[in-house]
């Protein structure tokens, strides 16, 4: 191997496991020890090798014990999976018309369409969610928009709410899911379909025996796609949603930030890793079967 | 799949891009809304503008975002491909299977914990917290992105240009700079524009990474907006928007215009 090669290797390899690797294993290790007034909040869990040895004898749980016995942050992780879960059904049902009428346009239309489902990503997530605020608010455009048309005489309360949390997800979310549907939408034999015509079954039926198995892989890349972001989603829930909506991210941030309790913190990120190691595993070995991603 | 989509796919189709338009839409019509009250329309007006270029400590997070933005991408766009070349062109080398771990993984990994992971290195470490670790936790997360998207273009590339560029004598280095870099240069520079964009729209990493005196954008916007809607944000959004359009639409124009060029025989 030459000498260009090594280096090319060596730099990026170095760069993350100084910045990536070995960051993770402090969080990991500052998990393990108990939360001090000191600065910095924290009290060393091994000092040397020799401590080290002897501590893994008695390395402590307490912390991971605290976040199974104080129901904030079983509630808080139950909400994210379940505010994650819901939105992924959503933008399930949402994307799928969208990318199944993209796949059925002509080739100079989908460029377009597929250009204009990515554009969104490249302006500002944060805009974006706070755009929502503007219309779901109860003096918002939708409220004002509904009590124009006469649907309503009082504004609906949609602003903060767990309903904005979806809609933002949602939104915020729907390429990741719209792009791999319309990949396996788009390699569709059409006459499968028409096979099925000939073979006498309606169009509903069709879909429902012949597309949407076919598209089960799109359907499973685009829901994790939607779900891994969505459990560890901050922005949405603290800017959309209420002290219901209160999900894994912000009380890991507030736990941070607010309380000092690094200790603490470091062992709710921890949990979330393996919440969220399960589905990410299942979706890589998915991806690599696929060849996709 | 051949036929046209019918009525109802059509009428799925307006309402899907309406769902993902009108929010944007309307954010950029009620920036130049006269009115202080977000419900109210008191005609159209730059007042926000205005005030906007008074605002320097909007001003100011948005040159920290800038400076940080460009640094970050480029240190993420150097090593990105380098990471990119190692998992395209080399099969085999220690710890491969970690690397591509390492590399994958950020793109994962919730903010939250990536923040907060790197807080706590740089505060072990002993490094003050400022432009510098925000340019680090910036490159660290924008080169896993680099190296995918130069590794797929890597991936997709006609090796025998560069066999040919051997034979005909180039060295390794010549044959690198005539051959391979300008044959994966747009995946590079879309790599940098990338890592910028991410640079530029982070708020969590950077929340937990930065320090006095180099505040972003985003962290400006984001206590702003706790509190409700201001048409000033309003403005500082459509001035981002503005600037992301024109740049995808020159990009896009300019890419076009360089395949036509390659694809004419000279």
């Amino acid at each position: 191997m030459g000498w260009s090669r090594r280096i090319t290797i060596l730099l990026p390899y170095l760069w993350l496991l100084a910045f990536f690797l070995a960051p993770f294993l402090i969080v990991l290790k500052i998990s393990f020890s108990e939360a001090a007034i000191a600065q910095p909040p924290y009290t060393p869990v091994w000092d040397s090798i020799d401590a080290a040895i002897q501590h893994l004898s008695t390395i402590e749980f307490y912390n991971y014990e605290f976040l199974f016995e104080d129901p904030l942050y079983v509630n808080s992780y139950l909400n994210s999976l379940r505010i994650a879960a819901v939105s992924t059904i959503i933008a399930l049902f949402v994307g799928y018309p969208i990318a199944y009428g993209i796949a059925r346009c002509g080739t100079a239309w989908r460029g377009a369409l597929l250009a204009l489902v990515i554009l969104p990503f490249w302006t500002s997530f944060l805009i974006r969610v706070y755009a929502w605020i503007g219309i779901l608010s109860t003096e918002g455009v939708l409220n004002g928009a509904l009590q124009w048309i006469g649907l309503t005489s009082e504004p609906i309360p949609l602003y903060p709410s767990e309903i904005a949390v979806y809609i933002g997800i949602v939104y915020s979310y729907l390429p990741f899911m719209i792009l791999p549907l319309y990949a396996t939408l788009e390699k569709l034999d059409p006459s499968l379909l028409e096979a099925s015509a000939d073979l006498g079954a309606r169009p509903f039926t069709a879909f429902l025996r012949v597309t949407l198995p076919l598209s089960l892989p799109g359907i499973l890349a685009g829901s994790f796609l939607v779900f891994i972001p969505a459990v560890g989603e901050f922005v949405i829930p603290e800017l959309l949603g209420g002290s219901s909506t209160q999900m894994i991210g912000s009380t890991l941030y507030s736990e941070f930030f607010q309380n000092r309790d690094w200790p603490l913190a470091s062992a709710v990120a921890v949990l979330l890793l393996l919440v969220l190691v399960v589905p990410i595993v299942i979706f890589q070995r998915y991806a690599r079967r696929e060849g996709a991603v | 799949m051949k036929q046209g989509p019918g009525l109802t796919l059509k009428l799925m189709l307006v309402l899907g891009f309406l769902f993902l338009y009108a929010p944007i839409v309307i954010l950029v019509i009620y920036s130049f809304n006269d009115s202080k009250l977000v419900s109210v329309w008191g005609g159209w007006s730059l007042r926000w503008y205005g005030e906007l270029f008074q605002n320097e400590q909007l001003l100011d997070a948005i040159w920290v975002s800038l400076m940080v933005a460009a640094a970050a991408s480029t240190i993420a766009t150097v090593l990105g491909t380098m990471a990119g070349f190692a998992l395209a062109r080399v099969p085999r080398f220690f710890g491969r299977t970690l690397f591509t771990g390492m590399v994958l993984a950020p793109l994962v990994m919730p903010e939250v914990i990536t923040g907060l992971s790197l807080l706590l290195t740089f505060i072990a470490i002993g490094i003050d917290r400022g432009f510098m670790t925000l340019i680090i936790a910036h490159a660290t997360f924008s080169m896993c992105y680099v190296a995918v998207v130069v590794q797929a273009r890597l991936a997709g590339f006609d090796r025998s240009v560069e066999e040919a560029a051997a034979d005909l004598g180039a060295r390794p280095a010549t044959a690198f700079a005539r051959i391979t870099l300008p044959l994966i240069l747009p995946g590079i520079l879309a790599g940098w524009l990338l890592s910028f964009t991410l640079s530029l729209d982070d708020l969590i990493i950077a929340s937990f990474t930065t320090g006095p005196g180099a505040t972003t954008l985003p962290m400006k916007i984001f206590s702003a907006v706790r509190l409700g809607v201001t048409p000033e944000i309003n403005a500082v959004a459509t001035i981002l928007i503005g600037l992301v359009a024109t740049g995808t639409l020159v990009w896009s124009i300019a890419l076009k215009r360089a395949m036509a060029r390659r694809a004419q025989p000279t």
